[in-house]
């Protein structure tokens, strides 16, 4: 089966124009935020230096700043195990619950969860994960995948998340105020901490200096569920280290600003060791990671620090909606990571961005996500079966502009076609620029026909 | 100062007056151009196609009819970026590129465009200008405020400049993304132009034709009265069409 390209499901996504510009407008909202909140440091561009050599250093010392975070961790007390692939990741997250028998759990946003397919894995087996996020509760509701890391039920109106509570937790139908619904998820949330025996976080920063550990969340849904539970399983993509504890200040200035505009996410906590009589482990899970590190045109993309503000700026992310990119990390930074994973399946990714830089410029780390994308384009029509038609119309294109006389040519032919082409022909269906916009009207020279008879003469 | 004029392809085949407008705009401002009658196209549409090996014939011909100028100078950003970036060699000696503006400003450094414009003008800034060649700041970064194109068209008499809601968000052209992502190309290119509209915008003018003509596109399409020109064609005191 062909897999739906992203052209085609934008498409689908913007034949509902007035939810389609309901989108663009909100995460412009979150974006102008981000500005406003980037305006009041005026060490910015600093910080994103900083930052991003930060992680290039990460990044060429993956292996032993590894080692180090597992040693101190050891020392601490957290349990550490590692994990080639999701599935590693899941076996040790089930064999975890099994062994301390655990029957509820509870897990705040985790985007590496999301990727490995936890939810589903343990869903399979029996168990029922509670999402405690705000909006990851409300898409578990409806069944759906996070449309956007950092916001994932950022696709719903509150109308829409006043349907599902009615149905899940039992709210008054067509109550859609935010407080109301807000304070039910509260009330339903706070008994699933208390049942909970376990709880999965994601993690922002691990810390090999120390071998420590951030969790960065607004809700405190995070802290709720470690303080309750004896367990807490922290689940980690390798590359989210820092080396040292005072390189975090860098990067939780530029994560809430660049993710939401605020000046700090409500609660950073630091996880060192397990409360007496409770246990800690992390996963360290590689899923891919090594194989994009060694890709040299890539590996930048590993900085990613996952604040989502590409995807907000991203003037195509904000009208084709998240789930467009049928991935787990969506808009700009996906389109850059998910290849890597499954060329195929993900080829029309990089193609689905007009190489604005806006991605560039927003990320806080600075990864050249547009370059990226150039160089992925590069590498999708060398390895994979993409439209035939268009390679072919580029070999042409190629072939006619290495020669200046086919080029004329072909230029005084193409002006004179348009010219005595009726309208129903040159606006058909097979034109797709001329679907909505006209062509250009048709000079009767061109420029270079010009200068040579009034310049060269 | 031995200086190449580049018109990229589709403003040779389709857009001969913006041409004219900038070969005119140099020689007044004391520029002797040269046009090497054997260019064709920088290769940038099959590169950012990803075939950019298609291209390689392109870029061969540019470098054999602009290999030996000081200054290759081209009224297009987005053409612009692309010699900088993937078809100029990395060498001390090589020819540089500017962008008509930034050529203006940077190494002219004019400060007398003479023409008179008495409209309400917004500018359209494109990306590969502004955050490829850095033309202006964009609103991302967290640099000291400029822009290029603005500084000139400042200097012409009786204009009015718009100031529109998203200063710098892109219109959607992006070379083949235009007819690969129509939809998304559409809805942004409308968009871009109901932010000139709303702002009572007469004459939208930007430095790269391609979106330009992307707009200009949807404008004639939905008969708006809006005019599409050139920045070449205003500070060289084109009238409006």
């Amino acid at each position: 089966m062909k897999t739906q390209s992203h052209a085609q499901a934008a498409a689908e996504f913007i034949k509902d124009d007035a939810r389609t510009h309901w989108h663009d407008e909100t995460l412009w909202h979150v974006r102008q935020k981000r500005d406003l909140s980037a305006q009041g440091i005026p060490e910015w561009e600093t910080l994103r230096d900083t930052a991003s050599a930060t992680k290039d250093y990460v990044l060429s010392h993956l292996g032993e700043l590894l080692e180090q975070f597992e040693t101190n961790a050891l020392a601490n007390g957290i349990e550490v195990l590692w994990a080639k692939d999701a599935q590693e990741h899941n076996e040790h997250v089930y064999r975890i619950l099994q062994e301390n028998k655990v029957s509820n759990i509870v897990k705040s946003k985790s985007i590496l969860t999301e990727e490995c397919g936890l939810n589903h894995y343990l869903e399979d087996k029996g168990y029922d994960v509670v999402d405690t996020d705000l909006g990851e509760r409300i898409i578990q509701f409806a069944k759906q995948a996070p449309s956007h890391i950092v916001l994932p039920a950022i696709h719903l109106k509150k109308q829409d998340i006043g349907e599902i509570f009615h149905e899940h937790i039992g709210t008054e139908k067509g109550a859609s105020d935010p407080k109301y619904l807000t304070e039910a998820a509260r009330q339903h949330l706070r008994k699933k901490f208390v049942e909970a025996n376990a709880a999965i976080t994601g993690v922002n920063f691990g810390i090999a200096e120390t071998g420590g550990f951030v969790v960065c969340t607004n809700e405190g849904n995070a802290d709720m569920g470690t303080h309750l539970a004896d367990i807490h399983i922290a689940c980690m993509g390798i590359e989210k280290l820092i080396p040292r504890a005072t390189d975090l200040g860098v990067f939780l200035r530029l994560l809430a600003r660049s993710a939401t505009g605020q000046s700090i996410t409500n609660y950073s906590s630091h996880f060192h060791k397990p409360a007496p009589g409770k246990k800690l482990y992390i996963i360290l899970v590689d899923n891919g990671r090594t194989e994009q590190l060694g890709r040299e045109d890539f590996k930048n993309s590993l900085k990613c620090i996952r604040c989502g503000a590409c995807m907000n700026t991203c003037p195509i992310y904000r009208r084709s909606g998240g789930y467009s990119y049928n991935s787990t990390v969506p808009g700009p930074i996906g389109s850059i990571l998910s290849p890597g994973k499954d060329l195929k399946k993900y080829s029309t990714l990089p193609f689905a961005s007009t190489l604005c830089g806006s991605c560039s410029d927003v990320c806080p780390v600075k990864i050249n996500i547009h370059e990226q994308l150039y160089k992925w384009r590069q590498v999708i029509t060398e390895n994979t079966d993409v439209d035939a038609s268009k390679k072919l119309a580029m070999k042409v294109a190629g072939y006619t502009f290495g020669k200046p006389v086919l080029y004329d040519l072909a230029g005084k032919m193409a002006r004179t076609a348009l010219k005595i082409t009726p309208d129903s022909l040159v606006y058909s269906s097979l034109n797709v620029w001329g679907k909505h916009r006209d062509l250009p009207d048709v000079p009767k020279e061109s420029f270079k026909e010009w200068y040579q008879k009034n310049r060269k003469s | 100062m031995r200086v190449g004029l580049f018109i990229p392809c589709y403003v040779d085949q389709f857009y001969p007056g913006v041409a004219k407008a900038t070969l005119e705009l140099l020689e007044k401002h004391g520029v002797e151009v040269d046009y090497p009658l054997s260019q064709t196209c920088c290769g940038q549409p099959m590169a950012n196609s990803g075939y950019e090996r298609y291209g390689k014939a392109s870029s061969e011909l540019f470098m054999k009819n602009f290999g030996g100028f000081d200054y290759i100078v081209a009224p297009s950003g987005s053409c612009t970026l692309h010699v900088k970036d993937h078809v100029l060699p990395k060498e001390e000696n090589a020819p540089k590129i500017y962008e008509l503006c930034e050529f203006l400003t940077d190494v002219l450094r004019v400060n007398n465009i003479a023409s008179t414009f008495p409209h309400k003008v917004g500018f359209h800034s494109s990306c590969h200008g502004l955050r490829g060649l850095r033309l202006a700041k964009c609103s991302e970064r967290m640099d000291p405020e400029f822009n290029k194109p603005l500084s000139l068209l400042k200097q012409v008499k009786d204009i009015e400049m718009i100031e529109l809601d998203r200063k710098d968000e892109c219109c959607g052209f992006g070379g083949t993304f235009a007819v690969a992502e129509e939809a998304v190309s559409i809805t942004m290119g409308n968009d871009r132009l109901a932010d000139h509209t709303k702002n009572g915008v007469e004459v939208l003018t930007g430095a790269d034709m391609s979106c330009l003509m992307h707009l200009q596109g949807l404008i004639k399409r939905q008969n708006s009265p809006i005019k599409v020109m050139h920045i070449a064609e205003i500070l060289n005191g084109n009238p409006v069409e």
